[in-house]
């Protein structure tokens, strides 16, 4: 169930603001608590950060879910750049294949309720997070 | 680009950071302070983030690479006024800030550098006292 998402193409720097803006005005539309606002938004800019530095760039969808009991938010992380070639590896706390401190993706992962990834060499990456409200 | 402003208040450097920096302007942030710590000789920056809603993995880092490179430079870095859900959320990504002192507000974070700068300045005299003392005995 949606009413209707929206989209955010991630190519610059300034898109990645973007993106925590509109994550951040769909947290406090769906009632969040402030602290689950925060830690979704943090998580959003992260993955937005990784399609554009490591996907080369690509989308965000950001759109609001309801399982009958609680209203969410769902948000989609799509890029079509090399992949991710040892997924458990890229989900270890500090490694990195860039020059960050390598907590992007597993720190995202932990600051979510739920945790999609699906990517393949040569392909791309798409990161599904979902967040509910309590 | 957007710029963060840097003001000079007496013997300290301070940054209040108004804005949702992309990262471009929080890597800009960290040059144009460790041009200011040289120019001015300042020996204590304060960072003020009590209007940032997130602080993500590369604004925690740049935090931490302002506070190294300040210390280089003789000067003691203090971020002030973090928000009780950005400490909880920070904590949870994983990044405890190792090496970054921390005040609850920028009064405090300024009270804090000048009790170290005493402290450091206290130690010098003592130091100097010491040399003249022994300068003295070694007089005939």
């Amino acid at each position: 169930m949606s009413d209707g998402a929206e989209r955010i193409e991630i190519g610059t720097d300034q898109d990645v603001v973007r993106v925590r803006q509109l994550v951040r005005t769909v947290a406090v539309a769906v009632k969040l608590s402030l602290v689950d606002q925060t830690k979704l938004v943090t998580a959003a800019s992260e993955l937005a950060r990784n399609t554009l530095v490591y996907g080369g760039g690509g989308s965000v969808e950001v759109d609001r879910v309801d399982n009958g009991r609680r209203q969410g938010i769902r948000i989609v992380f799509a890029d079509r750049g090399p992949g991710i070639a040892d997924l458990d590896l890229a989900l270890t706390d500090g490694y990195t294949t860039g020059n960050g401190l390598g907590l992007g993706l597993s720190g995202a992962r932990r600051l979510v309720d739920e945790f999609a990834i699906d990517t393949a060499v040569g392909r791309g990456t798409t990161v599904t997070v979902t967040k509910w409200c309590r | 680009m957007e710029r963060v402003p840097i003001l000079k208040i007496g013997e300290i450097l301070l940054v209040s950071i108004q804005i949702d920096m992309e990262d471009q302007v929080a890597l800009q942030l960290q040059e144009d302070l460790a041009e200011r710590v040289v120019a001015t000789g300042c020996h204590g920056v304060v960072i003020d983030i009590s209007a940032l809603d997130i602080v993500d993995s590369f604004v925690g880092r740049t935090l931490a690479t302002i506070a190294s490179i300040s210390r280089v430079l003789d000067a003691e870095t203090v971020v002030v006024g973090m928000r009780p859900a950005v400490a909880i959320t920070l904590v949870e990504l994983g990044l405890s800030l190792p090496g970054i002192r921390t005040a609850l507000n920028v009064e405090l974070g300024m009270a804090l550098l000048a009790r170290d700068r005493e402290a450091a300045g206290a130690l010098d005299f003592a130091a100097l006292d010491e040399e003249a003392t022994s300068a003295a005995v070694d007089e005939p």
